[in-house]
């Protein structure tokens, strides 16, 4: 008998740490010496907290969405009476979410302490490490990275075997690995929950890598905002390193490699390579021309081999399984598998893993569960701020580099966010250029000032007072600054844009000549209005007026006074009887 | 000469000139001021003792370092992790991220705005509260997100993000 927790960053957020207190509380009241362990997490968010009951037979049983109240019962009626409270269990449909994936980057979470090296070594970890230093020469390594076909999951997916073999060919000395865990785009977690959940295969990667590229060093740089995963990585560091996986002469071979991590400060343009070396170096994070690329003239100006997170944890599954079993899954020129970050409007939001070449309606109804309320889906935004919409015709488009580049979209790094009915289109492209326009180092000006403009015109737009004309000046400066831009923040700034204008100018349109927002977004275009038929007079929205917009008397339909509203919406959200209407 | 655009005034206006005992900023120096590279370093743990950064601290560190002051000012702007005010006791941060946006952190945002009666980036007049926006906090797929000192609390509705503020401000008014 063991319990297991979900004690993921997701997982705490939910309450994962009343829970656990609960199961001590209760295990020690009543003498029961049963071990908690805990876990990272296994990818289904929206289920947390999180518990696994191991029984004695080995059977495993998973309770969902557990809260403190319900601890006593599971106690009672499953790990003491042996019949599991069937009402908490995670359902079978929504353990189809987890039985649908493919797991390879993820194939550790949720499953291990990722607090224990000695959980990770269990599992296998290590192995190919080992094997590599003691049966490989890098130059064999290399050649296995390339016949798996694995590319970048950091966003631009470059060949990873070809910036291997760059850093290893490059002259000077020494030679670094860096792992980006800047993971930038706002809505996607992917290389949090590894680095939680399971930080020894991101390391073992890393140290693959350099034994291949021949340095002697490696670095985290890793987002300030994640202080779970730089405490855990920390563990796992240290922990590498009594086993003797790090330091000096690693297993006798001659190798020596270590690891160290670096806190990011909080800047979205320091995800790009160049830049991140900058920051590294203790210099605002501003991009460098390439090339020279990292791999010749990087840190220090010394050959740099720089890797996404999600790059470097499927590599020991690459060595251990060879690089043909990873060929063999996705597509002619996306290989293996992909992790996304499934969030916004959709049932089952969390992590999934899944072969490329799926198509996105698979990964968001099959898996995510379709649109929370069974709403009208109306696009998925991948790639984030650098990325774009992908509408509802196009969701058959199998998830592979290349098809979803066709789109105007990008890989990116795996976030996915679903948008419904309600979510306003000009407004998403408003809120990306509001984030780039803030990120811009300010380097070069058709960034630093183009996205400023192209914000104020979205800004008018949504707020009622767009132009004719506005809609083409967009495109106009879209294309401008993608011309004039060093680096791939700027390059891309204008996607979310253009590819809102691609596939949803009508709402652009009504926005400008209507002064219609359909998606009941934008407050400046809403009137809101009371049903008098309706409308029972219970008094409720005119308390909540901030603005005693509203006036009427008890049991008689109320009136809004359009002059005085301010479209806060509170009338809206109060009212029982949907009295209150938005046009 | 002096600068014509105001730009100047408004550039000190951002940093705040408390005296501050440097004396705990010395160990830091001490570690890391010979190391290529560790400004961030220097600076991260600089505001984790003082809880932002002091212009006296940064000047010592210019001094202490042989960087020149405008560039460790340089550094410092350029990343948001750095703040230039001192803060309250509990720094709410507010996730404005994509799937928060989706998922309405606009109304979180009023909510707490009016319940804390200020703005994003203000400190409440009892310097209990700051309220700052940040952009992701990883948790995208329990949003709206917000993260009181290093606690996150997910699936927000204006009415609980005001019943964790005021959970925390009866506390502290109770003790
Ligand atoms: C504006 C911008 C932001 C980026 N942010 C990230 C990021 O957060 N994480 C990441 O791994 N790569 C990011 N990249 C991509 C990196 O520059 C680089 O291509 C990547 O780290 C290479 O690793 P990979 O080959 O394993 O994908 C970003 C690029 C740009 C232009
Ligand atoms: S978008 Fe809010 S936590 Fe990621």
């Amino acid at each position: 008998m063991k319990i297991r927790i979900g004690f993921g960053s997701c997982g705490i957020a939910a309450g994962a740490r009343k829970v656990l207190a609960e199961f001590e509380k209760e295990f020690s009241q009543r003498g029961l010496d049963i071990p908690i362990t805990k876990t990272g997490c296994n990818g289904m968010c929206f289920n947390e907290p999180l518990i696994e009951v191991f029984d004695q037979d080995g059977q495993v049983f998973m309770y969902g969405k557990v809260m403190p109240e319900m601890v006593k019962e599971i106690i009672e009626q499953h790990v003491i009476g042996g019949q599991p409270v069937t009402e908490y269990l995670v359902s079978d449909d929504d353990l189809g979410f987890i039985n649908k994936q493919k797991r390879v980057a993820l194939r550790n979470c949720g499953n291990i302490d990722p607090e224990s090296i000695d959980d990770y070594m269990a599992s296998g970890g290590y192995q190919a490490f080992e094997k590599c230093l003691t049966q490989m020469t890098p130059e064999q390594v290399i050649e296995e990275i390339k016949i798996s076909g694995l590319r970048g999951r950091g966003g631009a997916g470059f060949p990873t075997w070809f910036k291997w073999n760059a850093t290893r060919q490059a002259k000077g000395a020494p030679k670094y690995v860096i792992c980006n865990a800047d993971e930038g785009d706002p809505g996607a977690f992917m290389d949090r929950s590894l680095l939680e959940s399971d930080p020894n295969s991101v390391m073992e990667g890393m140290m693959i890598a350099g034994y291949a590229v021949g340095a002697k060093e490696g670095i985290f740089y890793v987002r300030a905002e994640y202080p779970l995963a730089i405490k855990r990585l920390e563990m796992a560091i240290n922990q590498a390193r009594a086993k003797g996986f790090l330091g000096n002469n690693i297993l006798g071979t001659g190798f020596s490699f270590d690891l160290r991590i670096k806190a990011g400060a909080g800047a979205f343009v320091c995800g790009e390579e160049t830049a991140l070396i900058a920051s590294l170096e203790g210099e605002r994070g501003m991009p460098r021309l390439k090339p020279p690329f990292p791999a010749e003239k990087g840190y220090w100006r010394k050959p740099t081999n720089i890797n996404n997170v999600e790059t470097y944890a499927n590599v020991p599954w690459i060595l251990s399984n060879g690089g043909a079993a990873f060929a063999a899954m996705g597509t002619a020129t996306s290989k293996g598998t992909k992790v996304f970050a499934l969030a916004g409007k959709i049932k089952r939001g969390g992590l999934v893993e899944v072969p490329m070449g799926l198509t996105l309606r698979e990964v968001i109804y099959d898996i995510g569960g379709g649109i929370i309320g069974d709403k009208e889906f109306k696009g998925v935004q991948m790639g984030g701020p650098s990325g774009g919409c992908i509408p509802k015709e196009q969701l058959d488009t199998p998830i592979d580099y290349e098809s979803i580049t066709k789109t105007g979209a990008i890989m990116g790094s795996g976030g996915m966010i679903v948008m419904d009915e309600t979510t306003c289109m000009v407004d998403m492209a408003r809120f990306f250029l509001d984030f780039t326009q803030k990120e811009s180092c300010g380097k070069c000006y058709h960034c630093r000032l183009g996205t400023k403009r192209m914000l104020e015109i979205l800004n008018r737009i949504t707020s009622g007072e767009g132009k004719d004309g506005d809609i083409e000046l967009l495109e106009e400066l879209s294309v401008k600054i993608k011309e004039g831009s060093l680096c791939g923040l700027g390059q891309s700034a204008p996607n979310p844009a253009q590819s809102t204008i691609r596939y949803f100018r009508n709402e652009y349109e009504d926005h400008i000549y209507s002064k219609k927002c359909t998606a009941k977004k934008c407050k400046p275009l809403l009137t809101y209005s009371i049903n008098e038929d309706v409308c029972t007079g219970c008094t409720v929205c005119a308390k909540k007026c901030p603005v005693q917009a509203i006036k009427g008397e008890r049991k008689k339909p109320h009136v809004l006074d359009q002059s005085l509203c301010i479209k806060c919406g509170n009338c809206f959200d109060v009212c029982k009887f949907g009295a209150v209407q938005v046009d | 000469m002096q600068c014509c655009c105001g730009e100047e005034k408004k550039l000190e206006d951002r940093f705040s000139d408390n005296d501050v005992d440097l004396k705990p900023l010395q160990t830091v120096l001490d570690k890391y001021k010979n190391e290529s590279g560790s400004m961030i370093t220097i600076l991260q743990q600089t505001q984790e003792i003082y809880g932002y950064l002091p212009k006296k601290a940064l000047l010592h560190i210019a001094e202490e370092t042989g960087v020149k002051p405008a560039k460790v000012l340089g550094a410092a702007t350029f990343y948001t992790q750095f703040r230039f005010k001192p803060i309250g006791k509990y720094l709410v941060m507010l996730c404005q991220g994509t799937a928060c946006h989706v998922n309405g952190s606009e109304k979180i945002e009023e909510a707490i705005c009016d319940e804390l009666k200020i703005k994003d980036g203000e400190t409440t007049p009892d310097n209990l509260f700051t309220l700052e926006n940040v952009a992701c906090l990883g948790c995208c797929s329990l949003a709206p997100v917000m993260m009181i000192n290093g606690e996150a609390y997910g699936k927000l509705t204006p009415q609980s993000a005001r019943k964790v503020l005021r959970e925390i401000y009866k506390k502290e008014t109770n003790s």
